[in-house]
């Protein structure tokens, strides 16, 4: 076991493998490896986010839809509500119209009904005046019987 | 497994021998008889030889594996930079970031100051001396024998873990030592560092008194400082050392019969389990205890005080 150049020879190596690897292979590497780690740090903090968003995303969801759904209730019960009014205004109308139609139908019938009655008084009055004449035989001056004629009429 | 012609002796030897290449001297007795007429740049045909060459000889094994696994582990962790993507990592870029986020937190937690060079060189430490070490698991003949037969020449030399020769393991070691060094003084100054060496750990605060501890401060502080580096080699290469040896030891036993060669196997698979975690362990600590070095070097005086 001699001690000789090796040594030397050994040590100046070793120190230019430190050299090669201080310069070209951990400066490298670590910087992938940092980097890495970033993105990761970075993924997972989205993944947090993401979820966070989702959840929220959720929740406004749900708020939402039972919001919409209470405004269709609303608006169906408004609607029900409008309609039930409406009806009632036909309704209402239709009555209107009815009585209005009734009141006239009423009023032309007991139009007709005078009407009649007053043509049946003419004619009676006309027809008893004749029955009478031919009874009578006897021209009845018929200004002279006049008020007695519309008398007999009036009681018919 | 020994040759017929070998004795266990020699085949220990002959395993625990580097490839080493040396000058030796002119009128040199080599191992196999003949002298050399001038100083010849040769590889070293025995251990005796390999010591003769004295330091200006280099071990061509030991430098060639540790320079291949570094550039091995620096291609492949280069290429999964550059593949590197920030998206979903594949099967070597997961493996390699795992790697690099283990050193990278254990640097964060024993290493508090501002360098962007620790990290980077504990993650180079860890993965290098664990390729080394788990050359420790290849089984102690096939690489050096295929070598031998490459080479043609029996006799080859070829140990395959660099951490198993104390030049690799010191030389890191005195590279890490270094960097302290150059580390201390950058971060608290020539003065500061001095300092540090000289007025700790006994301090009175009264100038003529501190005049006389500097001397007992700086022995003290020398031999802690000096003790870092080389407990910090002699760790590494002991425990491969000896895990090597054993492994050597096991593969003399598989030639024993065929009783020897079952238990060999047996042992050989037993220690080559356990040798996975003395190898993983033993980076781990080369890493963990440089970084903490680093820190050492980093920590200022004033925040010294406060430790204690």
């Amino acid at each position: 076991m001699n001690i000789n150049l090796t040594l030397i020879g050994q040590s100046i190596t070793f120190l230019a493998f430190v050299w090669f690897c201080w310069k070209f292979v951990w400066p490298a590497l670590l910087g992938v490896m940092q980097e890495r780690e970033q993105k990761i740090a970075t993924g997972l903090e989205e993944a947090e986010r993401a979820s966070k968003d989702l959840e929220l995303a959720q929740r406004k969801a749900a708020e939402q839809l039972k919001e919409a759904k209470e405004q269709a209730a609303e608006i169906i019960d408004g609607a029900n509500k409008r309609a039930n009014q409406i009806v009632d205004e036909a309704k209402q109308a239709a009555e209107a119209e009815g009585d209005r139609l009734k009141a006239a139908a009423k009023a032309e019938i007991d139009q007709e009904v005078n009407r009649a009655k007053e043509q049946l008084r003419s004619r009676v009055a006309a027809l008893s005046v004749a029955g009478a004449e031919k009874i009578l035989s006897v021209n009845i001056d018929a200004k002279v019987h006049d008020d007695l004629i519309d008398k007999l009429a009036a009681e018919l | 497994m020994a040759g017929e012609a070998q004795t266990a002796t020699d085949y220990i030897q002959h395993h625990l021998q580097n490839m080493a290449y040396g000058k030796l001297p002119a009128g040199y007795t080599r191992a196999d008889g003949s002298i050399l007429q001038e100083s010849t740049w040769t590889l070293a045909h025995s251990s005796q030889e390999a010591s003769d060459m004295g330091f200006w000889a280099i071990h061509l094994d030991t430098l060639g594996w540790s320079i291949g696994l570094g550039m091995l582990f620096c291609f492949l962790f280069a290429r999964a930079a550059k593949k590197a993507t920030a998206g979903v990592p594949s099967g070597f870029q997961s493996m390699v970031e795992l790697v690099v986020d283990f050193v990278d937190k254990l640097v964060k937690d024993t290493f508090p100051h501002r360098n962007s060079m620790v990290a980077p060189m504990a993650l180079t430490i860890f993965v290098w001396v664990f390729l080394m070490n788990l050359m420790d698991l290849i089984p102690v003949d096939w690489l050096p024998m295929a070598a031998a037969k490459a080479a043609g020449n029996e006799h080859l030399y070829f140990k395959v873990v660099p951490t198993t020769d104390l030049n690799a393991t010191l030389g890191m070691a005195l590279a890490v030592f270094v960097l302290m060094i150059f580390f201390s003084i950058k971060e608290k100054g020539a003065l500061g560092f001095l300092k540090e060496l000289t007025l700790h750990p006994f301090h009175s605060g009264k100038w003529y008194v501190d005049i006389f501890l500097i001397p007992f401060n700086f022995l003290l502080e020398a031999v802690s400082l000096l003790a870092k580096p080389v407990s910090l080699g002699l760790r590494l290469f002991g425990n491969l050392y000896a895990g090597e040896m054993i492994f050597i030891l096991i593969a003399i036993v598989f030639g024993v019969g065929v009783l020897g060669f079952i238990g060999a196997g047996l042992l050989h698979m037993g220690w080559a389990i356990f040798h996975i975690l003395v190898i993983t362990l033993q980076a781990f600590v080369f890493m963990v205890l440089t970084t903490v070095y680093m820190a050492m070097a980093h920590n200022r005086e004033d925040e010294h005080e406060n430790d204690h």
